[in-house]
């Protein structure tokens, strides 16, 4: 029996503007508990939220690169419950007109193509504080720093069925809101969070009963989580039972679910208009100014890599991949603009896997785009050889200096001088009369072995191409 | 002097013949002889308000012109937070809060150089309409200490028809600025919703709360309500381009000629005390004497204005009080055993019973599978109210009303009946409800207690109020009558 899998996804996504939703505090991730707070998004009486309007831009920008409709009147409601870090007693969000309505992503899929997952909507809301639990005192402690940052909360149709299309589409997502530059999206930050909504039912059937899957904080255990999911609910029905309606959460070191609250135990959130906040109106104009303003998707500056610098397809999709690898290529290519093509190698083969190995990311990387510009304009210049400077690169990695610095301390320059590599040629001919006497008998494979040992005298630094030219003269003679 | 208005208490110090000290001083006697009877106040600090004279008075030396409030002195509700001193919405779970800020309104008045002398008492978070069912006992009306003064406000309007303070400030978000002005014997505005900022001021129901003035006669509160309204970014709901009013020569008004009053035959009605009714027929009269004309109107949904009020001020009230939970500030119970024990005997120990039972009015209303026969109804007869009034303004200029349908009544006679106490606002919601300005002032006595005569304008048209009370008030004289325990 052959079972279908639907999922939807609802991601929340902190907005990076400056300051929070509803006053002017900072958004900063990481500073001293309880320092980034005032009596607006600490809840105290008679405080009153002024919407920011940073946030509202960056949330029509997200909806505009999604295709969506923006609602040029959306409103504000109250989400009422109960918890020690949501100050207020009710959380702002946005209910029953968002923001941003009827989107779309198309994210790849296994064998090639594309598939559309519709988005129903995305809106506005704040982010409650931080509760610790942890601690040896017992006692819980409070960090509201987090009150008030906003929050874009964007919910999918249920269109995925499988666990790898919800990660595509997440993956997707996250990219977009990276090149939008609307969301750190740090997970490990909590700033990119992820509920799933997973139901299964024989193919044909009407929808099945959901689960609702919390606290999944990375792509990996959103993959582990819903497939447990499916599994789960699968045996439950093939058992004869019937799936609850109810709220898991995921735990990632145990590998699997635990009922959170039931349907019945579900809050009544008693929604209702945010008397504080008037209707949000933005104009047409507003709109069109915003996407006048979008900048390049991943697609577009992968054709862009392809049509401008010459790159391979399979380049141009490398260093697409996230907006920090983008930005460094066009560093790369600003400092050494000779060669694009050899830049984009350079970073796609050589930096990236050096990077992986030390445990770098691109944005710390140790070796910054105008310091490997430098290295490649001494391989155009013929100061150093390409095999050279992949060893000049490692010594980068380790030491931070510049490949001049390297090159001059090591005495890494490259042998261009005639006279010199005539000399070194010479030498390897006489320590190598019968090679050289089977050479002239006809055997012209030996002709890589003397320009390995020419090579090999000048501790590689030999200019190999002048090698090659004097070798042929010098044995020929 | 005590008795004086603010407008002479200013002329006075213009000239020279007293100081703000003499002021502050004068006040603060009174307040020391008769709070105890009144309990008009519930906080007040002497030095602070001497400190704060002696400041203005050195100012006055310093300056060639003094600042529009200079050295006045000025009461305001537990419901203005201060940055100095408590706030405490005369409620128990606010016992130990201090604001580390001022309301918008506050820093108002300061920066207009008046005296601030305290806070008075009104209901629990301004629900109730007698100051009964506040956290520091009930308050007393100066012209029979028997009876209430009216509510929430009820200490504010106490304070001035005492001559504890020439002024006050109350808020209104059902009548709570009007109903104690016309049990009192005040003048009371509560100005169009917007026109004033709400920040700083502890909600009760947000969108129908709005501050406003109670004193002794029509000028003084054109003053106040001219150093409190305008825009303010801190406020999403003040309005920034409100038409601006000159407000103090709108006071100039010595009769109606031309003015088109509208009578609205729903708020002449059976069940209200025939005394007042006449009283306020009499007014009208006098009116139509000065040159206006009497237009018999209607307004048809004034009848569900009361219901649908009380659906949506405890809806908007339920999820303004959440935060009173215990956590950050005021009271918290001894010893919780878990998180949902600190919440509710925090609450249960914090909250009076009339608070209580607004929260879970609104926590019902609100909830899902009433929501829509409640919340989403009572929004509807909102909009039919509001529209009730547009239509209404197209024939008439002003409506005008009487303010309670009764006078003063007995402390205690309703505190055990939420339904008839509720009623005593059936003549002053539908304002709130259609965000309208209405102004409240004296028109006669009852038995020797007051009578208030309501007036109803046009969004943004409080010129219009104050003109046509202006000119009544200057053809009467009840608003130069004093209690005379208090003379």
């Amino acid at each position: 029996m052959s079972w279908e899998v639907v999922i939807g996804l609802e991601v929340h996504t902190q907005i990076n503007s400056k300051t929070k939703a509803f006053c002017g505090c900072s958004t900063e991730f990481g500073a001293e508990p309880n320092s980034q707070t005032c009596p607006v998004c600490l809840g105290m009486p008679g405080q009153l939220p002024v919407l920011n309007n940073e946030a509202v831009q960056k949330t029509i920008l997200t909806g505009l690169a999604i295709d969506a409709t923006i609602n040029l009147e959306s409103k504000f409601d109250r989400k009422n419950y109960f918890y020690p870090d949501l100050p207020k007693g009710y959380q702002i969000s946005q209910f029953t007109v968002p923001l941003v309505e009827h989107g779309h992503l198309d994210i790849p899929v296994e064998g090639g193509g594309e598939k559309r997952i519709g988005i129903t909507r995305i809106h506005m809301e704040e982010d409650a504080g931080k509760s610790m639990h942890e601690g040896l005192d017992s006692v819980s402690h409070i960090d509201l720093n987090r009150s008030g940052v906003p929050l874009m909360e964007i919910v999918s149709e249920p269109d995925m069925r499988s666990a790898d299309e919800a990660v595509a589409y997440l993956k997707q997502l996250h990219q977009l809101i990276r090149f939008l530059d609307v969301s750190g999206a740090d997970m490990e930050k909590g700033q990119f969070r992820c509920d799933a909504n997973v139901s299964v039912r024989r193919f044909g059937a009407p929808l099945g009963t959901r689960a609702e899957l919390k606290n999944l904080n990375s792509f990996r255990f959103i993959k582990q989580a819903i497939d447990y999911e499916v599994v789960r609910q699968i045996e439950i029905i093939e058992d004869g039972g019937q799936v609850v309606q109810e709220t898991r959460l995921y735990d990632s070191v145990k590998g699997e679910s635990r009922s959170m609250r039931s349907k019945e135990e579900a809050h009544d959130y008693r929604y209702f208009p945010e008397p504080d906040l008037p209707a949000l109106r933005v104009t047409a104009e507003e709109v069109a100014a915003i996407k006048a303003g979008m900048p390049e998707l991943p697609s577009q500056l992968r054709q862009r890599f392809e049509r401008e610098y010459g790159l391979s397809s399979y380049d141009a999709d490398v260093l697409s991949q996230t907006l920090e690898l983008a930005r460094y290529l066009e560093d790369l290519i600003a400092a050494h603009p000779a060669n694009p093509k050899i830049a984009a190698n350079w970073l796609a083969n050589e930096l990236l896997g050096r990077l992986k190995e030390s445990g770098h990311e691109i944005v710390n990387s140790p070796v910054s785009a105008s310091a490997l510009g430098l290295l490649l304009d001494r391989i155009a210049d013929n100061t150093i050889s390409g095999k050279i400077a992949k060893d000049v690169l490692d010594e980068m990695m380790r030491c931070g200096q510049s490949a001049d610095t390297i090159i001059e301390a090591k005495g890494l320059k490259q042998v261009s001088d005639t006279g010199a590599i005539d000399a070194m040629i010479q030498t390897v001919l006489d320590a190598n009369p019968d090679s050289v006497a089977e050479f002239k008998s006809g055997k012209d494979r030996l002709f890589g072995f003397f320009v390995g040992q020419v090579m090999k005298a000048s501790r590689g630094q030999a200019n190999p191409a002048l090698v090659n030219e004097r070798l042929k003269l010098l044995l020929n003679s | 002097m005590p008795f004086s208005s603010l407008e002479t208490l200013k002329q006075r110090l213009d000239q020279r013949e007293v100081s703000a000290q003499d002021l502050a001083k004068l006040y603060l006697d009174r307040i020391d002889a008769h709070n105890t009877l009144l309990n008009a106040f519930v906080h007040i600090d002497h030095d602070h308000v001497m400190a704060q004279a002696k400041a203005s008075d050195d100012y006055r030396a310093a300056h060639d012109t003094p600042r529009p409030l200079e050295g006045l002195p000025i009461a305001v509700k537990d419901i203005f937070c201060t940055q100095d001193g408590p706030t405490r919405c005369c409620s128990k779970i606010l016992e130990g809060f201090d604001a580390p800020y001022d309301a918008h309104v506050i820093t108002r008045l300061k920066e207009a150089g008046a005296v601030l002398v305290g806070k008075t008492n009104m209901d629990e978070f301004a629900m109730g309409s007698s100051t009964e069912t506040s956290a520091f006992g009930p308050c007393r009306n100066p012209w029979d200490t028997d009876r209430i003064p009216g509510g929430s406000s009820g200490g504010s309007a106490a304070a001035v028809a005492a001559a504890l303070t020439p002024a006050a400030l109350g808020t209104d978000t059902g009548g709570s600025i009007r109903q104690p002005a016309a049990l009192c014997g005040l003048t009371g505005l509560k100005p169009t919703y917007g026109r004033i900022s709400r920040r700083g001021i502890i909600a009760f129901a947000s969108s129908l709360d709005q501050a406003g003035p109670m004193t002794s006669c029509v000028k003084d509160s054109a003053m106040l309500t001219a150093v409190m309204s305008g825009h303010d970014a801190g406020d999403s709901t003040s309005v920034m381009d409100a038409p601006t009013i000159d407000w103090l020569g709108a006071c100039d008004q010595r009769d109606m000629k031309g003015l088109r009053i509208g009578k609205p035959k729903e708020y002449f009605i059976e069940g209200m005390d025939a005394d007042v009714r006449a009283t306020i027929e009499n007014a009208l009269k006098q009116c139509e004497a000065l040159g206006a004309e009497i237009v018999d109107i209607s307004l048809p949904h004034t009848e569900s204005a009361v219901a649908a009020y009380y659906v949506i001020a405890p809806s908007e009230a339920s999820a303004n009080l959440s935060r009173y939970d215990g956590v950050r500030f005021g009271q918290r119970c001894d010893n919780p055993e878990d998180l949902n024990d600190l919440y509710m005997r925090s609450r249960d120990e914090g909250f009076g019973n009339e608070v209580k039972r607004r929260i879970l009015t609104g926590t019902f209303a609100l909830s899902s599978g009433y929501y829509d026969a409640y919340y989403i109804k009572a929004q509807r007869v909102r909009t039919l109210i509001r529209q009730d009034f547009l239509e209404a303004f197209e024939k008439v200029d002003l409506i005008a009303t009487p303010t309670s349908p009764i006078t003063a009544f007995a402390l205690g006679e309703k505190a055990d009946d939420p339904l008839t106490m509720y009623l005593s606002d059936i003549f002053t919601i539908a304002v709130n409800l259609a965000g309208l300005p209405a102004l409240s002032q004296p028109c006669g006595f009852v038995n020797g207690l007051p009578v208030g005569m309501q007036w109803i304008a046009p969004a943004w048209q409080e010129d219009c109020l104050l003109g046509a009370a202006s000119a009544y008030e200057s053809a009467t004289t009840w608003h130069q009558q004093h209690p005379e325990a208090f003379q």
